[in-house]
């Protein structure tokens, strides 16, 4: 016979109000196998975790039932409690009366409160007498980190774990890291150069001891679960021998093909043999495959000739790694929107018509004109300037439907910067609404309109048109109520942030969510901002949605933080509440390898001695499952149950109703 | 290639020269209107709330009637491309409007026709590349400016021929028969529309707007296709010549008529009316052949 105690809560009034707890505890211990039951004010008290202990010690009881709040409340605080009366966890359940019961009852006679409180009760009572002691599971941890994407979130993730005295590895598709922030010119709020914030971190992580960098590489592949990621990546040829190369640039010099220049976003042309920008990181060439004559038609070869290591490769291939890591941080970072899709903007059409990002490199000291402002049409400094905000930005009809967040204060420090460059040149603003919240930036836009005398108009441009070497713009002032056009020299469009391309096949690989942009999903918007859905893979920087640069960074240190802690033991627990097969009768029909959402079963064998396999059926990860039970339910043979909830325990609470 | 045509209300009365020049055309590039057998006013509005289905109806009928004569029923004037283009969408989308409709016009039709433009016909189905071989009469140093006007393309999700804020298959059209398509800003801007009944101030500053825009581009002459803007555009332009120092009048002509020219038709049989600005002199001025 089981030895059973009742502890009923009563929540101060919040449960006694509509429920006479002295009358359950009463009815429990008329039940076969209670032999201890019990009411009081407030169970999770100390004093009433301390009565708990003592009533577990002194009447011997193997299990009990706390009649009380939501198990989401407590059910961790009296499960230690029993197990610290030398009980196993599991043998303790809670019966929700609270959030279930008294709470959506109203009757103060507390008929129909009791009444139900009685039989929930009951029926846990008789699912506990089923209940088996369950053991924590323990799962080793992989202490290596990976990092997907590296610009600057990415780059200070890795380095915050790398400091923690992890290894990690870095993996950027582009031949360097740095990401979108190595095209800035100068940043706001604070106006220091990008460049020069930017390229000390990517230094460090080159030299750091704990990084290893894989630029120019992808994710092919991601299997496994937390601590334990099984991950193949595949480093693209560069056509250049990375451990003979010294970055001496005599390859680059000597190539006699350009083409355009991704980096510089169509404002300069860059050598089919290549790095990306001067500060590259690593500071090895590429090789652009599909535009060299040598690789498409056995031509030319001039690199080869002048490369003093001799670490050209023409044969070089694609070459696929798998390495472990108990932790993935995802920083895939962002683009802008294809400005095309704006017609009445003229972009693609009208040279001078450039976007945010382009302008950026026109300020740049290490861009294609050397910081001058100079428009890409005729070479000539534009005495007049016109910026366009919330282009696809707050659209729903043609863009999206969300703020970029960072445009207002990037044309703001767009306009100073032209006014610093250009003296005597005017800038014009049109805007729907100027968003600076964040610390000092109100005042960056004030100093932007009242110092560098930038003219905002609140409104929209209706067109944008080419006219004798100017481009004029139509557009409305709504706080004068009038129509104006302006003829400039440039026009600058502030384009939408969205989300990478490939951002989603990337989530399909990894297990985790985006929203309908393709943003990744974090766990909680507010609680759980860098976790993801899938425990071990968290998300820094604009991959989640448009933000700047020091959110981008503190998002790279706390993803960080949350991998130090995973890799703080060397291995972790998690709850048994996981499937488990029954071997004897699994007929290997796979429905449960379908079903279940987290790919945790396996489609395993039994061997005989001579290592044959005998039978097939399914094996259940325990480090993947999330115990949701959707395999018991596909389960046509019902060899599936889940530990803590087995069909048993089930079906002994309902029949006890 | 024969191919379902409905002509409307405007081509058989007031715009006979669209029509006939667009049917000499075909024939020169080897495909026939075949007139639909049974025909009425496509309503010439689409209507602007969704619950007014009355308004869909005369639409409804059009191409109830024309999906009796094939798959597709192509069109030349740009308000009843809009029309039909539009009712087509709503038959086959809502599934419960169509109910009603079909309930009014005693009819079962499901929305499957395609509705075209003839500008399609040349783009997709002869191709551009075509026309310039069958072109005779090459229309070099002609600066047109192609003015699409409001119907042809909006609402771009609907009508979906072009690019709605910067289109070009005018452009490529004219190209393709030598001339010189000019940018202007103006060019899919309105002309003023129906308000031609009730307030002519605002469509003569409207299509006023519109031909000093393409002049100031230095075009010689103004393509359309749609009656109503050709209308409201010439009939203002008397005034905006007085009005506007500097400004001379240019001819408004279809661009079917530019096309018959350059395909080597007989002038007089292209339909140009009389005009205080013809185009005939203006092309026996520039094209020589
Ligand atoms: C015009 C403009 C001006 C701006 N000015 C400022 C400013 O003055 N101040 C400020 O605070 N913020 C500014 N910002 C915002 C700033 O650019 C971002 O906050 C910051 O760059 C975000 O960094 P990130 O690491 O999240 O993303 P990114 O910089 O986009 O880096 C992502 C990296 O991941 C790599 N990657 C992507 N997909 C994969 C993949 N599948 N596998 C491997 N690698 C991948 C990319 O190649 C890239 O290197 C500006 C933004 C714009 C558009
Ligand atoms: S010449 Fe050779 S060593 Fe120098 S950068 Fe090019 S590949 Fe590297
Ligand atoms: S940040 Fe400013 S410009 Fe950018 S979308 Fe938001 S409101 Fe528009």
């Amino acid at each position: 016979m089981p030895r059973i105690g009742v502890f009923v809560c009563q929540c101060g009034n919040n449960i006694a109000a509509t429920v006479d707890t002295k009358k359950v505890a009463g009815e429990m211990s008329k039940l076969p196998g209670v032999v201890y039951t019990c009411d009081y004010k407030f169970m999770c008290s100390s004093p009433g975790q301390e009565m708990l202990r003592n009533a577990i010690k002194d009447n011997k009881l193997d299990s009990i039932i706390v009649s009380a709040c939501s198990p989401h409340m407590h059910e961790k605080t009296f499960r230690k409690a029993a197990e610290a009366a030398g009980l196993n966890p599991y043998k303790c359940e809670i019966t929700n009366i609270r959030e279930q019961c008294s709470w959506v009852h109203h009757d103060s006679t507390k008929k129909a409160g009791t009444i139900k409180s009685i039989d929930l009760t009951r029926m846990t009572i008789e699912r506990l007498k089923k209940n088996k002691p369950l053991k924590k599971i323990k799962i080793p941890v992989k202490k290596r980190g990976l990092v997907i994407g590296g610009g600057i979130a990415g780059i200070q993730a890795a380095l915050d774990m790398a400091d923690g005295g992890i290894e990690v590895v870095l993996v950027e598709k582009e031949p360097s890291i740095g990401g979108n922030m190595a095209r800035l010119s100068e940043t706001f709020p604070t106006m220091d150069c990008s460049q020069c914030i930017l390229t000390p971190k990517m230094v460090e992580a080159e030299l750091h001891e704990n990084i290893t960098l894989y630029t120019y590489s992808e994710i092919v592949k991601v299997e496994g679960y937390i601590g334990n990621f099984r991950v193949q990546i595949r480093k693209k040829a560069r056509y250049v021998n990375e451990d003979l190369c010294t970055g001496c640039g005599e390859c680059i010099e000597k190539c006699p093909f350009k083409t355009e220049s991704a980096f510089e976003m169509g404002l300069a042309k860059r050598k089919v043999i290549y790095t990306p920008f001067p500060q590259s990181v690593p500071n090895i060439p590429v090789r652009d495959a599909p535009n060299c004559p040598k690789i498409q038609k056995d031509k030319c070869g001039a690199c080869a000739l002048v490369c003093g290591p001799k670490c050209i490769d023409f044969k070089q291939v694609d070459k696929i790694v798998t390495e472990e890591f108990g932790a993935i941080v995802v920083a895939t970072g962002y683009q802008l929107m294809p400005n095309e899709r704006f017609g009445e903007y003229g972009y693609g059409r009208i040279k001078d018509v450039i976007n945010g990002m382009q302008f950026e490199r026109l300020a740049s000291s290490s861009g294609p004109t050397g910081g001058e402002i100079r428009r890409p049409s005729d070479g000539r400094v534009p005495q007049s300037v016109v910026f366009i905000q919330c282009v696809g930005s707050r659209d729903e009809k043609k863009g999206v439907s969300y703020c970029s967040k960072v445009c207002c204060m990037y044309t703001a420090k767009h306009t100073m910067l032209y006014s610093h460059k250009v003296h005597g040149g005017q800038s014009y603003v049109f805007y729907m609404d100027i968003r600076s919240g964040g610390k000092r930036y109100e005042e960056f836009v004030r100093r932007a309109i009242e110092r560098d005398g930038a003219m905002y108009l609140r409104g929209r441009v209706s067109r944008v048109y080419e006219k004798d070497g100017k481009v004029v713009v139509q557009g409305a002032d709504t706080l004068s109520g009038s129509q104006v056009e302006i003829e400039a020299d440039m026009v600058v469009l502030a384009t939408a942030i969205v989300s990478r391309d490939g951002a989603d096949s990337l989530a399909q690989k990894l297990g985790i969510g985006c929203d309908k942009y393709k943003f990744y999903n974090e766990y909680h918007p507010k609680l759980r901002p860098v976790e993801t859905v899938t425990a071990g893979i968290f998300l820094a920087g604009t991959c989640m949605g448009p933000m700047d640069i020091p959110d981008s960074v503190a998002q790279g240190s706390a993803a960080a933080s949350k991998a130090l802690a995973l890799f703080s033991a060397s291995e972790m627990t998690r709850e048994p509440i996981t499937a488990l097969v029954n071997k004897t009768t699994c007929n290997a029909c796979w429905d449960c390898v379908i079903a279940c959402p987290y790919s945790a079963i396996e489609k395993d064998g039994v061997k005989n001695r001579q290592g044959t396999v005998v039978r097939r059926l399914a094996k259940v990860n325990d480090g993947v499952c999330q115990g949701c039970g959707v395999c018991v339910a596909a389960c046509r043979s019902k060899s599936i149950d889940l530990a803590g909830y087995t069909d048993e325990q089930v079906f002994a609470a309902i029949n006890a109703f | 290639m024969k191919i379902p045509y409905y002509p409307g209300c405007t081509l058989n009365t007031f715009a006979k020269g669209f029509d006939s020049s667009a049917r000499q055309s075909a024939q020169t590039l080897g495909f026939e209107l075949s007139e639909l057998k049974q025909w009425n006013c496509c309503g010439a509005a689409f209507p602007l709330t969704p619950d007014n289905v009355m308004g869909l109806t005369a639409p409804a009928k059009v191409l109830a009637n024309a999906s009796k004569d094939g798959a597709e029923v192509m069109t030349l004037c740009s308000v009843c491309y809009n029309v039909l283009k539009r009712t087509n969408k709503v038959i086959r989308d809502h599934r419960e409007r169509r109910r009603v409709i079909n309930g009014f016009i005693e009819e079962d039709y499901d929305g499957s026709l395609s509705v075209i433009h003839y500008l399609e016909v040349l783009r997709d189905k002869i191709g551009f590349d075509k026309v310039t071989a069958a072109v005779k009469r090459p229309l070099k140093g002609v600066k047109t400016a192609c003015y699409y006007g409001c119907m042809l393309l909006r609402p771009f999700e609907d009508m979906g021929i072009d690019k709605a804020e910067a289109p070009v298959i005018f452009e490529d059209l004219m190209k393709s028969l030598g001339a010189e398509p000019v940018e202007f800003p103006n060019k899919i801007e309105c002309c003023g529309a129906h308000l031609a009944m009730n307030n002519e101030d605002v469509v003569t500053r409207l299509s006023g707007n519109v031909m000093k825009s393409a002049v100031g581009m230095g075009a010689d002459i103004i393509v359309t296709s749609c009656p109503l803007c050709q209308y409201n555009l010439e009939k203002s332009q008397a005034r905006v010549e007085a009005e506007t120092p500097g400004y001379k009048g240019v001819p408004i002509v279809y661009f079917t008529q530019l096309l018959g020219y350059a395909l080597g038709q007989d002038v007089e049989g292209l339909g140009f009316g009389e005009s205080k600005w013809d185009a005939r002199e203006l092309l026996k001025g520039k094209v020589t052949a």
